[in-house]
């Protein structure tokens, strides 16, 4: 079947794409594989670095081993490989049927990425454990990594715009406007924030070219538009692909989904200096970075408006196919932390919240419910297809998965929020002497409990992906689960959502 | 006044060109005469996409 598959794509290239030939679909598989291993392998450092900050002791007493390490382990795991292999893997599929044509490039330039991609992740992963990094949140790996990098993404850049520009449809698809946004700013952030002057040609280590301040305000340019492009605007294009997909209507306003892309595109890229509020950065920076903020509730909520209403008609729909609860959900949590977000970044909430665990409940709120439920939605979609299966091993499993994450989500971002909150107001307390009222390490001992709650939250959240690895291990093989079905009929289907 | 002059005085109104560049976007987006063509678009990922099992 595979080889089915592979060469008319080969053969065909340049010839109209009929109903009866097959698109390239090999890498896509392999990124889709590569999305669910590192999503595993993203939360299970995220448990035990969890753990790490409820029990100490699990630093092992090891370089390697210790918090400082292993987080960028994580972070980069659950966006970088497991983010970027879901963007690469949902793209490249959808910007085929979009446009009607082959992958630019062929299947081959699609598996050259593939490779050097996931090459970069476990480099990227050793350099960290190993002490390089340049210290920069989201943008931790060294120089000759950065330049790595660039050579994939500037390759991906031309397979996807060139499958764009060679298209058969007339006109492009707004999933391809927010992908290529995605790529292009995604691009321009890697080039500006890794302006580095390495040591020595055969060392690892650099310096930033730009320093204090300056280096501080591109640093955080850089790292929210890598929340703004790579985490929005990449799986916004999943969402106007998928959703409309999977509930078999179309968006629900499609002009709409252009003021959407345009007001995202004009507004984001401000948004940065709201990370360094009450910073050595001017003034009137730190409030045009909070006025861009607020303002991005507009497009934020035009679009979580656009991917929930495409529902609108159908919204039985949600009781009796659980991978468009997935999807549908991960909209809703769309649409509370970019309320959340723009909240934050209003001065005076981020002098309570800023540098608090409020912060890391906030990613996560975005990071777990949107991103990766998105990304399941997506995936749930994605292997029943690509491996030729009529259907799921068992839907069941992915409603199960769906409770299973959920439960861990809140529970994750309530301990965070109350922590949090806490915290901010502990570090602020006074006595009636005027003196601080709690020592550093008294507002660490508080946050214990909800260290180990949110710890819980994790794991019930990773106890899910396993549950999703295995569905999708059978669906592969072929394999339907004998289960009660999902009734059609809404007074039969009570059972599944309950 | 050189061509350098202009530009850096055009330049300062930064924050009208890019209002008016979308305001028009919005314009075109929201005219009565590209609503079927838009509708057309919004169809595009629900044509049979050849995927037959």
């Amino acid at each position: 079947m595979t080889s089915a598959t592979l060469t008319p794509g080969a053969a065909l290239g340049s010839q109209r794409v009929s109903e009866n030939v097959r698109y390239h679909e090999d890498a896509v598989r392999l990124f889709v594989i590569a999305a669910v291993f590192w999503g595993v392998v993203g939360f299970l450092a995220g448990v035990f670095i969890a753990l790490q900050l409820a029990f100490p002791a699990l630093n092992l007493g090891l370089e390697w081993t210790s918090f400082g390490r292993l987080r960028p382990v994580h972070t980069s795991a659950v966006i970088f490989a497991f983010g970027g292999n879901v963007l690469f893997a949902t793209s490249l599929y959808s910007v085929q049927r979009t446009s009607r044509q082959f992958l630019f490039g062929g299947d081959g330039l699609a598996k050259f990425i593939f490779w050097n991609y996931n090459v970069f992740i476990v480099l990227a992963a050793l350099s960290y454990v190993l002490g390089y990094t340049q210290g920069k949140e989201y943008a931790e790996p060294e120089w000759i990594l950065d330049l790595y990098l660039t050579v994939i993404w500037v390759l991906y850049a031309i397979q996807f715009i060139g499958t764009v520009m060679t298209r058969k449809e007339s006109h492009i698809y707004v999933a391809n406007w927010f992908f290529m946004a995605f790529i292009l700013t995604v691009a321009i952030l890697h080039l500006g924030n890794n302006v580095n002057v390495p040591v020595s040609l055969t060392g690892m280590k650099s310096y930033p070219f730009v320093s204090g301040v300056q280096s501080a305000m591109v640093q955080w340019w850089y790292g929210h538009n890598a929340v703004g492009f790579f985490l929005t605007a990449g799986f916004l294009g999943i969402m106007y692909y998928f959703v409309p997909k999977r509930a078999e209507r179309p968006v629900y306003s499609y002009r709409l989904s252009i003021v959407h892309f345009w007001t995202l595109i004009f507004l984001y890229i401000w948004a940065g200096p709201h990370h360094l509020h009450y910073t050595a950065l001017p003034d009137w920076a730190q409030t045009l970075g909070m006025t861009f903020s607020v303002m991005l509730w507009m497009p934020s909520w035009g679009g979580m408006i656009n991917g929930i209403m495409t529902l609108s008609g159908a919204w039985d729909k949600l009781r009796t196919d659980p991978v468009l609860r997935f999807l549908v959900t991960s909209v809703a949590f769309y649409g509370m932390s970019t309320f959340e977000g723009p909240l934050m970044s209003v001065k005076p909430v981020n002098a309570l919240s800023h540098y608090t665990d409020w912060t890391i409940g906030h990613v996560h709120s975005g990071a777990l419910g949107w991103v990766a439920f998105i990304s399941f939605g997506a995936i749930y979609y994605l292997v029943p297809v690509l491996w030729k299966r009529s259907q799921l091993y068992s839907l069941r499993l992915v409603s199960y998965h769906f409770w299973t994450a959920t439960i861990g989500i809140v529970l994750y971002i309530t301990a965070m929020w109350v922590s949090g909150i806490m915290q901010g107001l502990m570090w602020r307390a006074y006595d009636n002497l005027g003196f601080l009222q709690y020592s550093f390490v008294e507002t660490v001992a508080a946050m214990h409990p909800f260290y180990v709650i949110r710890a819980m939250g994790g794991l019930l959240f990773l106890t899910g992906a396993l549950i999703m690895v295995y569905n999708l291990w059978r669906t592969a093989k072929g394999d339907v689960r004998i289960e009660k079905p999902y009734a059609t009929a809404p007074h039969k289907a009570a059972v599944g959502a309950a | 006044m050189d061509l350098d002059s202009i530009t850096i005085a055009l330049r300062s109104f930064w924050t009208i060109w890019l209002t008016l560049l979308f305001t028009g976007i919005v314009v075109y987006a929201m005219w009565p005469g590209n609503r079927g063509k838009f509708e057309d678009a919004a169809r595009i990922p629900l044509k049979d996409d050849g995927q037959e099992f």
